[in-house]
């Protein structure tokens, strides 16, 4: 595993240590909600193949129910919890001190499990505001902010306290991630309630559509994107054994990344009734962030320079390269959909699904699990992963899953939208919709089958964390019982 | 002075801002800085080393002194 020999409980003195309970807690929490979230995908992809899965128990198993449910698990619950454990280990580790706020550090994640947990009983009860990304309705809202703020107040509190003078730039991105969701959320979510589980949002019409996707893009762009940069400018160098290539770069890439991301928003609504400029506006500024994502693609790749070998013997550091090669796929495929005339073809196809899975799967969840098959055996004081050899079969099947379901939307995509722009001489439309759906149905087998291989992944890490949890608590059986034949495996 | 003006104006200033922090961060003087910045991922480790050592050297005199 690296370079990296630290043990479960750092011998800081005192209330100087780490907290790394938290951490193991969310740590674990990622790998549940994976495998709930992508779960939940694997179904509903299922369904597109086989209808008849959408009556297992209706109206409950219906899609339109279960795919908010499966976006919130994967968005929130997966990535969320992936994002709090990296980040309250970052923040410790790299400004040299314990997590401050006391109760608050049980009360984010508590907090946080029971939002997820209300998520899952009401999205599937239909309880909806039917707000992409933002479906919780607003007592689960109000819930989120104070987490939320407990999350700032915790971090940031932390780099206050810290013992460095420099606040190292994965800080920066994690600290970026949290002030901007929690305004997004903020802005977003106000509501009129009507009762309990109903409410109306405070905006109306296209001024709506405008702040949703304001928040629905920057959702990607902070909670997706800035987020996992911050754990990708901590894992990536700790786990191939050098500083990042260039410090500097991190510093422009950060400031043009955030000052950006948060203008690109109205690509979502090109064709609408959004006024023209904010479209062309909202396509010139994707367009532009391009630099800046591959300014931080490029950047994380190039850290392995005089390290590549290292790719074939250490597959977390593999799963950490290449999710950085599937951001840089998805961010310039992003700016190419954004531009009008592209979009005129992509818009409500399977393309963007496959898109939104080339970062989803591709990036935030190969980041995320290369940086979580670093930090368990640090958290459970082990020198490596119960078997090596496991994280490479899952490396392979994350891989080759992500691989199919893009390339299987992709195919899907263009059909559609090809089909959906056809037309007769005479004007008439030659393809119905339905046409165009029946001409779908391969891809959508393509792509259950290419979820189902990123899902048996997870599994498989699943059950390598738990032995490898388990070796650590035989270890420490040993320890007591013959000190001496211990010491050799602490070292 | 309409509007237009207003919007030329800022964009010169975001040019600015960009060419200012490219300065900022790329100037010479401070590379070390920075430098030393880029290796605070392993700065605790080597406390964590000193750490594990001391008290690794601590076990060892524990048991032979027992």
């Amino acid at each position: 595993m690296g370079s990296h020999s630290s043990t479960s409980e750092p011998q800081l003195l005192g209330d100087q240590s780490y907290n790394y309970d938290v951490v193991r807690q969310f740590s674990l929490m990622t790998v549940v909600w994976g495998i709930v979230g992508m779960g939940i995908g694997v179904l509903i992809a299922c369904q597109l193949v086989w209808p008849v899965l959408n009556d297992i128990f209706q109206p409950y198993t219906h899609f339109g129910r279960l795919r908010p449910l499966h976006t919130n698990a994967v968005i929130f619950a997966f990535g969320g919890c992936a994002l709090m454990a990296t980040s309250f280990y970052v923040v410790q580790r790299t400004c040299q001190t314990r997590l401050f706020g006391g109760p608050l550090v049980p009360f984010v994640f508590w907090g946080w499990q029971t939002v997820i947990l209300l998520a899952a009983i009401t999205l599937p009860l239909g309880y909806t505001s039917s707000k992409e990304y933002a479906e919780l309705e607003w007592p689960i809202d109000i819930l989120i902010a104070l987490v939320w703020v407990a999350y700032g107040i915790v971090f940031f509190g932390t780099i206050v306290k810290r013992k460095t003078s420099h606040i190292y730039v994965a800080n920066w991105f994690f600290g970026g991630f949290i002030i901007t969701v929690g305004i997004l959320h903020v802005v977003n979510s106000a509501a009129i309630p009507v009762s309990l589980t109903k409410s109306y949002s405070a905006y109306a019409g296209a001024a709506d559509a405008m702040v949703q996707w304001w928040y629905g893009h920057n959702a990607v762009g902070f909670f997706l994107t800035a987020g996992f940069l911050g754990m990708m400018y901590y894992f990536v160098p700790k786990q191939a054994g050098r500083p990042v290539y260039s410090y500097q770069l991190s510093i422009v890439h950060f400031w043009a990344l955030i000052s950006l991301y948060i203008w690109a928003g109205p690509h979502h609504l090109h064709y609408s009734a959004l006024p023209d400029w904010a479209q062309s506006l909202g396509m010139v500024m994707s367009l532009i962030l391009l630099a800046p994502s591959w300014g931080g693609m490029i950047n994380g790749i190039m850290t392995l320079s005089g390290a590549w070998h290292k790719l074939r013997t250490d597959p977390t550091l593999r799963f950490l390269v290449v999710s950085l090669s599937f951001y840089g796929m998805s961010t310039f495929e992003g700016p190419m959909m954004a531009i009008k005339t592209v979009n005129a073809l992509s818009h409500n196809t399977d393309w963007t699904i496959g898109h939104v899975h080339s970062g989803a799967l591709g990036w935030v969840a190969m980041i995320s699990i290369g940086a979580i098959y670093h930090l368990i055996p640090v958290l459970y004081g082990r020198t490596k992963m119960w078997s090596v050899p496991l994280i490479n079969t899952h490396f392979w099947l994350a891989t080759g899953g992500t691989v199919l379901y893009i390339a299987s939307m992709w195919v899907n995509g263009i059909t559609q939208g090809l089909m959906r722009l056809a037309f007769n001489q005479d004007g008439s439309l030659t393809y119905s919709f339905i046409d165009s759906i029946e001409a779908s149905y391969g891809g959508y087998v393509v792509r259950a089958f290419g979820g189902g291989l990123f899902f048996l992944g997870m599994l498989l890490m699943a059950y390598n964390i738990y032995r490898t949890t388990l070796e650590a608590d035989e270890e420490h059986t040993i320890l007591e019982e013959k000190p001496e034949s211990a010491a050799p495996a602490v070292a | 002075m309409d509007i237009n003006d207003v919007r030329g104006f800022s964009t010169v200033l975001m040019m600015l801002a960009f060419i200012g922090i490219c300065w900022w961060a790329f100037s010479p003087r401070r590379k070390k800085r920075f430098n030393d910045a880029a290796n605070l991922p392993f700065e605790d480790e080597q406390k964590h080393q000193q750490a594990q050592a001391d008290s690794e050297s601590q076990n060892k005199n524990d048991s032979v002194n027992k």
